[in-house]
């Protein structure tokens, strides 16, 4: 044991550990079964290739998982980030629509590749229906006192038929341009959506790490009685966390209905929240609170999106992929359960020993 | 005498709430839409939510365990999907329904295992089981299949009269549902494994310690949770005479809130089937009220269940907070 | 009667050891029919091994255990208790929200042709608990009930569900009021009438006195001795315990009277008849810098209240409170921390520690609180002050990046005192700072306590000792029922105070 590096040591016990462990098993499997999963090619100074739709597709989900590691970490849960993507992209794609404020509504204006409200508007409209929800849900919790499941399944039940309020049940196309961008486009060969995740990761990171809310944070969800007791707002750590998690969830929105051109309030980011817990799970984040990180989640996004897409390359059909989801989860319950933990641990140690016995 | 009574009310006071919101709900309904007040609205509330109320009914069982069950709209979708193609292909409803209960009954029993013996979150097991669902049911069909079997044509077309209540009527299987509620109340009330039920519910460790057969009693659990969701999926499928794996979409929301709105705590440990009974009514209520309106759109369904969640929780938690205090 | 010479548990040469650690060494115990036993010992002496080798969650590594004569090997506490040993632990496990009758009754529940029998089931209930002389509502849920009613309810179910012959009360009476404490008593002894054997395991020197028959004390897992209650005198019984003398303790009246000197004559904290309905009174106190004041009275007798009172976690409906002589608005802990007050919570594992995160984490959070959310402690600057009240509290830890939880109770409780020391109170509250841990942890932290008190902090320190109280406090505020009763500026006898404590004329 003691021959064991430290380093070595302090990479098994990082909550990094298994998530990469993971990745890298279904990138093995990948390369072993579909060597041209990891073919990149250039297209127009584009990259494009499996691994990049795997990280464009894994955007949105990338951003609510940082947004639910947070809130999962303070013991709360929210369940309503996939009616907040549709709330914000609801909200945002009814504000571009061209025929807002004509009194003379046709197709011509409709399919227009314009627009009556400015850009920027549409995005911080976009940001704050959703940062709003985040706020509302943080109220419930920190201020109402109701259980996290119990007040984000409140927004979670209601959430659609708001989005649906929205955009009057009507489902909405997006002709302008310029607002596919967020989804669609690319800076230096790269998805825009990588550099929105990697803006919005920076943002949660600074704010953890460059002040006391990571480490509010993990005190309110170790034991918040003792946190209230040091003097700790931990109404307002939850405030923050399930605002955060909506401001995520809107980005997440925003590059969603940007990547499908529109917005269908019924179906838009739908099962996210489960996904997003998923995630979280995988990054090794228990649903008890405390301990998080917020790279570790970011890379259980990567694993589900890396098994969906490469369940697509060996021609998985799109509806049944579900069930190979489903496999995935049983995969990451039994790799996770205490119970093969301990087992793998003791194997790793045991071939540790021997190893030092050689030494 | 009014000692006993007020004990009674004190005891149950969410039960009673729920069904005080019901009635006022109803009455304002009656109120404004008068053809409301027909006594053929109120048993279309059975007709109409008869897969609601008997999976709500086996989500209950499982929420007083501390546990949730998300799969039981996936499961209503698998077994229609699954039951429409076995039929299709000439099996006898006398052997596809057994079948189709087994399946539900398999299915919550490994759920049930998974989460007892690898002590996962119930939360995550149950997602597993929803994706997996809805992911064999499209894998079975892509598209909606229609039921033309004569047992199934018979059960679903044939009127039962109401005794009482003129041309008033109900289908057979709108039965199922209450009868449904009776047995799982007896079980809940009158076993030891209902009480165990609750004590899993208020505090596992203790119940493990008092010597109650938590592990066999938490997998019956979600294995009556899946057989009463294999139920449901076979009512459903006869209301429709079809089978699909897109069905039910999110059903298991709408349950969630009715068990909620029928005073069971998601913390576990208390509430009843009752009380479901009247979630599930009001929940129906409300969508009748918006039928009847007809200018409203549907998503305020959504709205409204939403926003009676919420009163429902605040109530819950007032009344709860005052009874720790006292 | 039952013939009361009977053996019912004997153990011999039990050997158990734990990596690195030897928790038992050579230990014999045994049990008789009709007997009180109290196992007694410091925190880590090895009681809780002994009783988990008897209860069937460790396995001893050698040595015997003869149940009623004939040698068993217990497997798993379920095996203990089908043979007839039971445990009620101090947090009862019972579930709230069923009823007492259930509580009782769950797995032999009676039946009729229908099913449970509520009926019946209420009736027996009511019967046996009228038994042990407890008359309550068992309709209600057992949540309604006081902590000594739930553990009588466990005593009962273990007696009445498993037909136990031996009983094991771990710590029942440390949260319990001396009613209470009577009441859990009373059916102890009965119970001892009727044949039971139960081995009591208290902090309680007196309680051990009030009721057992015969004292086993180990020590370091070694064996000191088995002694009949009656031939074993209290100072020989403390010396056992602590192998330690009690000179330990003798320097610190020096001490006190060394710091008297320095208390300021200007109190900085004054409270004007405060009070809050159905939790405390209306009392007045005043408060000096340099002095430490000692609350001495029962549990349940307002001390907690006050504590949380002044330290802002309950509001008080009257009464006015003035610091350096300004009237205080507003009561929350976040205040009371802006003005130089904390709080050691008589809770220390629900209240005080975060257990999963690290000492480091734990010692900076109030000072990290109240420099706000932007002002982020460096990391450097973490491991400075982590470092520096290890260091100074003495808290054994091979790091700071320990996680809390693996600390012993004495440690967790200094690590608890460092995050308040790291923000340097003016006032600092210790509501039961000795609760809990071992003898030396004890005498460590009140040493300490005089120590921060000659540095100029007020101190206001709570105990259900009330020996602990007198050689710290240099002024005693007695409480009973929720009431301040009298405050002793001068030295006093224990007698004294122990008079004002339990009332009358």
């Amino acid at each position: 044991m003691k021959n064991n590096t430290p380093l070595v040591k302090r990479f098994r016990q990082s909550q990094l550990f298994w998530p990469l462990i993971a990745l890298s098993l279904l990138l093995i499997v990948d390369a072993i079964f579909a060597p041209n999963f990891f073919k990149i090619g250039i297209v127009q100074g584009h990259l494009y290739g499996n691994l990049i739709d795997v990280v464009n597709n894994a955007a949105p989900l990338m951003l609510v998982a940082i947004g639910m590691t947070l809130v999962i970490a303070t013991a709360g849960v929210d369940l309503s980030v996939g009616a907040v993507i549709a709330i914000s992209a609801a909200m945002g794609t009814v504000l571009i629509n061209p025929a807002l404020g004509n009194e003379l509504i046709t197709n011509d204006i409709l399919a227009a590749n314009a627009t009556n409200t400015p850009l920027w508007l549409v995005v911080v409209a976009n940001l704050a229906a959703g940062t709003l929800c985040g706020v509302w849900n943080g109220f419930l919790v920190s201020r109402g006192k109701i259980q996290p499941m119990v007040a984000t399944l409140i927004l979670m039940v209601a959430g659609r038929g708001i989005a649906q309020l929205i955009t009057n049940g009507q489902i909405m196309t997006v002709y302008y341009k310029p607002y596919w961008w967020f989804g669609n486009g690319f800076i230096l060969g790269l998805p825009v959506s990588m550099y929105i995740v990697a803006i919005v990761f920076v943002l949660a990171w600074l704010l953890i790490r460059k002040t006391s809310i990571g480490l509010f944070i993990e005190i309110v969800g170790t034991n918040s009685r003792a946190a209230y007791y040091s003097g700790i707002s931990e109404k307002n750590v939850k405030l923050i966390a399930y605002t955060f998690c909506g401001f995520c969830s809107a980005v997440a929105g925003l590059i969603l209905s940007s990547y499908i051109h529109g917005c269908d309030a019924n179906n838009i980011g739908l099962l996210y929240e489960l996904d997003a817990i998923l995630a979280v799970v995988i990054g090794g984040t228990l649903m008890s609170g405390g301990r998080f990180s917020l790279l570790a989640s970011v890379i259980g996004a990567l694993i589900i999106w890396t098994f969906t897409i490469t369940m697509y390359t060996f021609g998985v059909p799109a509806n049944a992929l579900l069930a190979g989801r489903a496999v995935l989860v049983l995969i990451v319950i039994l790799l996770y359960s205490d119970y093969s933990r301990r087992l793998i641990n003791r194997l790793i140690e045991r071939k540790g020993q021997t190893h030092g016995a050689t030494n | 005498m009014v000692q006993r009574i007020k004990t009674f009310i004190s005891g149950n006071a969410p039960l009673l709430t729920t069904i005080v919101i019901f009635i006022i709900v109803y009455i304002i309904g009656g109120q404004l839409y008068p053809s409301m007040q027909k006594p053929q609205v109120f048993f279309n509330l059975f007709i109409n939510n008869a897969s609601l109320l008997i999976i709500s009914i086996g989500l209950t069982t499982v929420i007083l365990t501390k546990g949730i069950d998300l799969s039981v709209a996936g499961v209503i979708a698998m077994i229609s999907a699954a039951s429409a193609a076995l039929l299709k292909a000439g099996w006898s409803a006398g052997v596809v329904i057994p079948l189709m209960l087994l399946i539900g009954i398999a299915f919550g029993f490994i759920m049930g295992c998974i989460i007892h013996y690898l002590k996962v979150e119930p939360f995550i097991v149950t997602l597993m089981g929803l994706f997996f669902a809805r992911g064999m049911a499209y894998i079975i069909t892509l598209s909606s299949l229609t039921i033309t079997n004569d047992t199934y044509r018979y059960l679903a077309l044939t009127k039962l009269h109401i005794p009482f209540f003129k041309s008033a009527y109900l289908y057979i299987p709108s039965l199922i549902g209450p009868i449904l509620l009776l047995v799982t109340f007896y079980l809940l009330k009158y076993t030891r494994f209902g009480r165990t039920v609750y004590a899993i519910g208020n505090n596992e460790q203790s119940a493990c310690l008092m010597g109650l057969p938590v592990a066999r009693t938490k997998i019956i659990v979600y294995s009556y949770g899946g057989l009463c969701s294999a139920i449901g999926g076979i009512v459903f499928s006869i209301s429709l005479l079809s089978g699909y794996g897109g069905y039910a979409p999110g059903m298991e929301l709408d349950a969630i809130a009715s068990v909620v709105i029928g005073g069971t705590l998601l913390s576990g440990g208390v509430g009843n089937v009752i009380g479901t009974l009247f979630g599930v009514l009001i929940n129906g209520t409300i969508v009748s009220i918006l039928q009847f309106n007809g200018t409203l759109s549907s998503w305020w369904t959504r709205i409204g269940v939403g926003l009676l969640t919420l009163i429902f929780i605040g109530i819950q938690s007032l009344f709860y907070m005052r009874k720790k205090h006292s | 009667m039952v013939e009361n010479n009977q053996e019912i548990i004997k153990m011999e040469k039990i050997y158990k050891s734990f990596p690195g650690v030897q928790a038992l060494e050579n230990v014999d115990f045994c049990l008789k029919q009709g007997e009180i036993h109290a196992l007694v010992g410091e925190n880590g002496a090895g009681k809780s091994t002994l009783i988990k080798v008897m209860t069937g969650v460790e396995r001893h590594d050698s040595g015997h255990i003869f149940f009623e004569g004939e040698e068993i090997t217990i497997r798993s506490p379920q095996h203990a208790q089908i043979v007839g040993i039971s445990t009620v632990y101090q947090e009862v496990n019972l579930c709230d929200y069923l009823t007492v009758a259930e509580n009782l009754l769950l797995g032999r529940e009676p039946h009729n042709h229908f099913g449970i029998d509520w009926k019946a089931m209420n009736e027996r209930a009511k019967h046996i608990l009228a038994d042990l002389g407890i008359h309550i509502d068992v309709t209600r849920p057992l949540g309604y009930f006081s902590t000594a009613i739930q553990q009588i309810t466990a005593i009962a179910r273990a007696l009445e569900i498993t037909s136990a012959k031996v009983l094991i009360l771990d710590e029942p009476t440390s949260s319990l009021d001396i009613h209470e404490t009577e009441q859990i008593f009373r059916v102890m002894k009965k119970l001892k009438n009727d044949g039971v054997g139960i081995i009591f395991i208290t902090h309680f020197i007196d309680q051990i006195y009030e009721i057992s028959d015969q004292i086993t004390i180990l020590r370091n897992g070694k064996l000191v001795g088995s002694y009949e209650t009656n031939n074993l005198p209290r100072l020989s019984l403390i010396s056992k315990m602590i192998g330690r003398n009690l000179s330990d303790y003798d320097d610190m009246k020096a001490t006190k009277l060394e710091t008297a000197k320095n208390i300021d004559k200007e109190p900085f904290f004054v409270a004007n008849s405060l009070g809050l309905q159905d939790a405390i009174t209306p009392f007045d106190l005043t408060l000096h810098a340099g002095e430490v004041v000692g609350f001495a009275g029962l549990l349940g007798s307002g001390r907690t209240e006050i504590a949380r009172l002044l330290f802002g976690i309950d509001q008080p409906d009257q009464g006015t409170v003035t610091f350096d002589h300004t009237k205080i608005k507003e009561f929350s802990p976040i205040a009371s921390i802006e003005r130089g007050v904390g709080l050691c919570p008589e809770d220390r594992k629900r209240e005080g520690i975060a257990g999963d995160l690290t000492i480091r984490e734990n010692i900076i959070l109030a000072i990290q609180a109240r420099m706000g959310w932007f002002k982020y402690i460096s990391l450097q600057k973490q491991y400075e002050l982590a470092n520096h009240y290890i260091k100074l509290l003495n808290i054994s830890t091979p790091s700071p990046d320990q996680p809390v939880k693996n600390l012993s109770g004495g440690n967790q409780q200094k690590v608890i005192l460092a995050r308040w020391l790291a923000t340097n109170p003016r006032l600092l509250i210790l509501d039961e700072p000795t609760r809990g841990i071992d003898v030396g942890a004890k005498a460590e932290i009140q040493k300490l306590v005089l120590l921060l008190a000659e540095e100029g902090k007020s101190i206001i320190f709570i105990s259900s000792e009330l020996e602990e109280v007198l050689r710290t406090s240099h002024r005693i505020v007695v409480l009973r029922d929720k009431k301040k009763i009298i405050e002793f500026t001068e030295e006093v006898s224990e007698q004294k105070i122990m008079q004002s404590i339990a009332g009358g004329d």
